[in-house]
């Protein structure tokens, strides 16, 4: 059957290498993050023929490929692309791999590999980007005959954004891009192999719909999973009906409007005070598309043992991994959310409802209300991002590095839209932000996006100001500097009395550096000219740098120190 | 909790680079392997790794849940030591005159039912195959006449009960 229809198909013979960027279409990708070398000449050669059809991003640094990448993925749910050579340009892509592999990241790399007839003998360039990239890909592959190339392809489209999504590395010898052979392609569909989706089973649901039903202080803690599986609705139609109150995890903010008013703010380390304590109050604790990273569970001997757990996931090995659970429902989040709402009660908890506004009252007045509305002299980096909620009317798509800067972003920042906060969560990869904003900011045309960086984490990746400039993204750029590594001053002042080793920073001219590549530059030192430089970085066409002086040695808070159980959450 | 000897069965597609893949996980988790077989199955173009090490089953329940979801792991499976049937091979050069000057050799070949797979004129070679304190007890008692060379061989196992990974594939075929 299948060689009939293609028989009648005249088959092309083709280069490798064109049928890389052929293979790309077919998976409907326009755009590429990369940057060229030897070994992947031949390809970058094809994307000199394919101007029109596939756009590439000349990145200034392999890394800010793949962080662009992974940028794209998050905010549209589709695949990302990043290009890379061999030797350095591969092992440059190694950062964002792992970033991607523990955030769940669909991207796919293509790699140059030296000839095939080279590998193993320490030719110029070469290196075992397979071996290294192992532990960090959700699947990796070397094409060494370019007969494979389309059927690779084709599964690495497939493995990267199916099930869990992940990383997947593609690395193609340079003979193979040069050879010519018939190109034809399938999309993947199945690999036996691999089973992305487990069966639903039905008795788990019942199961879990009679704990929910009987439950006194029920409450939800939603990841990514929500996001990924494009369960928003489901997971709103969820809350609205059980009448559970609901927290997310770093990664799973803005998968519900964030003044949704069953919303309880956000679990974690530097999570809000009410679902962290009540973590270990509730009596069901109901996981959805969450992992229970150890930034959100602090100690696991003290983490809701009370609590029956009940784990909605879409991956079996994280089932027990962390945390037992007396249900696992296995499953996309969303087909398990929607199958199991006939079996749920329509309910609401007036009483356990009060105690996280009790408690969300307690850290408003000790903490939330003196970061919005300071009365010392110095910018607070909550005030900032307030502003930027002001100015975008809660619509924009907030795209953190690491360090304070991103817990106050993640704490403050309101969302309205799904996909809408990119940060490096498992990672905590430095330098994530600018590069991951451009790739946000071409994935979701239509969206203000703003990078918000610290001044230490904006200088990793700096050079991304060149890509910004050259391909004309429009990016808002908010770097927080408080002259510190302050997250890590942080500690040193908490937990090492405070010796601050190598944590202060002495910086340069910011504003100068983005002039210089040409985008429009201010600095702001007093709270009387931050909201009007927000509003016009966010009226401003096209990318804007705006640097804002915050105080130097602020803290964030809450805070669980490690080691310490949610319960001892602290508010100083 | 406890550790002791699991069995770890790995169903997988015959591709390179998955033994690093499947070792990689052990050595994340600081799981020292005690031996690793690899070799066909009972079904075509399926390939079988035996790994045998000592944890706890908390652990090895998690290792193998990472296996399964490397993609192209088919199946995985881990069993205590009473629900599988196990062997082990050995290999044993000794000196050939040592044969024919102490009886006392024949006697434990005998005892011991190894085999003698060569003869030549300066060495011959005895296999054991058995149980792990077997093959050591054989060990301790040729070393008093000298070995010139030993090795043993990964475990092999089969299990008691049936690891259905037919159905997988044919679940498979039928999509
Ligand atoms: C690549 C990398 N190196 C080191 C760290 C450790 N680290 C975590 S936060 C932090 C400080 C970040 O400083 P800055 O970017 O100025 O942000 P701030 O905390 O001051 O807001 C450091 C060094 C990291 N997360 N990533
Ligand atoms: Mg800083």
């Amino acid at each position: 059957m299948k060689s009939e229809t293609t028989n009648t198909q005249k088959k092309i013979k083709i280069t490798g290498s064109e049928a890389v960027i052929h293979c790309l279409l077919a998976e409907g990708v326009h755009t590429v993050y990369g940057y060229p070398g030897g070994a992947i000449m031949p390809v970058y050669d094809e994307l000199f023929k394919f101007q029109e059809e596939l756009h590439h991003v000349l990145t200034r640094h392999e890394q800010g490929a793949i962080h662009a990448a992974q940028g794209f993925a998050r905010v549209s749910g589709k695949v990302g692309v990043a290009f890379a050579t061999s030797g350095p340009g591969a092992t440059n892509l190694v950062t964002g791999l792992a970033d991607a592999q523990i955030d769940s990241n669909p991207v796919v790399c293509i790699t140059g590999q030296v000839a095939s007839p080279l590998l193993g003998s320490d030719a110029f360039q070469e290196t075992d980007i397979v071996g290294i990239s192992t532990p960090i890909t959700k699947w990796n592959c070397q094409i060494t005959d370019a007969n494979d190339i389309p059927s690779v392809l084709a599964k690495a489209f497939y493995i990267a954004r199916s099930g869990r999504p992940g990383p997947v590395l593609i690395d193609i010898t340079k003979d193979a891009q040069f050879q010519q052979f018939e190109f034809e392609y399938k999309k993947c569909t199945a690999i036996r192999s691999y089973k992305p989706v487990p069966t639903i089973e039905p008795a788990k649901l019942e199961e879990a719909a009679k704990i929910i039903n009987s439950a006194k202080k029920p409450m939800i803690v939603f990841g990514q999973g929500i996001l990924l599986g494009n369960a928003e609705a489901e997971l709103k139609a969820f809350i609205e009906k059980s009448g559970i109150p609901a927290a997310w995890t770093v990664l799973g903010l803005s998968a519900l409007d964030s003044d949704h008013p069953l919303n309880v703010g956000m679990v974690g380390m530097h999570g809000n005070y009410a679902p962290n304590l009540l973590t270990n109050e509730c009596d069901v604790l109901i996981a959805l598309g969450m992992r229970f990273d150890d930034r959100v569970t602090g100690d696991l001997s003290r983490y809701a043992k009370q609590a029956k757990v009940l784990h909605f996931e879409i991956d079996p090995a994280e089932i027990d991994k962390n945390v037992k659970a007396d249900v696992a429902v296995l499953g996309n989040v969303k087909d398990t959310l929607s199958q199991i709402m006939p079996l749920i009660e329509e309910k609401q908890y007036p009483d356990w409802f009060a105690e996280f506004k009790r408690l969300y009252d307690i850290e408003f007045e000790k903490v939330i209300q003196p970061e919005m509305e300071p009365t010392k002299e110095g910018l607070t980096m909550a005030e900032v991002i307030n502003q930027i909620n002001k100015e975008s009317g809660n619509e924009a798509i907030v795209v953190s590095d690491v360090g304070q800067h991103q817990m106050f972003a993640c704490r403050y920042a309101k969302f309205k839209k799904s996909k809408s906060n990119v940060t490096s969560g498992g990672l905590g990869t430095m330098g994530f932000a600018l590069p991951a904003a451009m790739g946000a900011a071409m994935g979701a045309p239509d969206r203000p996006v703003v990078a918000i960086a610290g001044d230490g984490g904006y200088q990793m990746t700096i050079q991304e100001l060149g890509t910004i400039y050259q391909t004309q993204i429009p990016v808002k750029i908010v770097v927080l500097n408080n002259e510190f590594l302050g997250m890590v001053r942080q500690w040193q002042q908490l937990f090492f009395d405070k010796r601050y080793a190598s944590t202060e920073m002495i910086n340069p001219d910011f504003v100068k550096i983005a002039e210089g590549y040409h985008i429009p530059a201010k600095k702001v030192t007093k709270r009387e000219d931050l909201a009007s430089a927000i509003h016009e970085m966010m009226a401003t066409d096209g990318a804007y740098f705006l640097e804002v002086v915050v105080e130097k040695e602020d803290n964030v808070f809450p805070m669980i120190p490690t080691g310490s159980s949610v319960s001892e959450c602290r508010l100083s | 909790m406890e550790e002791k000897f699991y069995t770890i069965t790995v169903y997988t597609e015959n591709s390179v680079g998955l033994l690093n893949r499947v070792s990689g996980i052990f050595l994340k988790r600081h799981i020292n392997i005690e031996s690793i077989n690899a070799s066909v199955s009972e079904i075509q173009g399926v390939h079988k790794y035996v790994v045998l090490v000592k944890t706890t089953e908390d652990w090895v329940r998690k290792i193998t849940g990472q296996l399964e979801k490397q993609v192209e792991v088919i199946k995985a499976f881990y069993h205590t030591d009473d629900e599988i049937i196990y062997q082990e091979s050995a290999l044993f050069k000794i000196k050939s005159d040592l044969l024919f000057d102490e009886r006392q050799i024949q006697n434990i070949i005998k005892d011991s039912n190894s085999q003698i797979v060569t003869v030549s004129r300066n060495f011959f070679v005895i296999a054991k195959t058995g149980r792990r304190h077997e093959i050591e007890e054989l060990y301790d008692e040729l070393e008093p006449y000298g070995i010139m060379q030993f090795v043993r061989s990964g475990r092999i196992s089969v299990s008691k009960e049936s690891m259905e990974i037919s159905n997988i594939l044919k679940e498979f075929q039928e999509n």
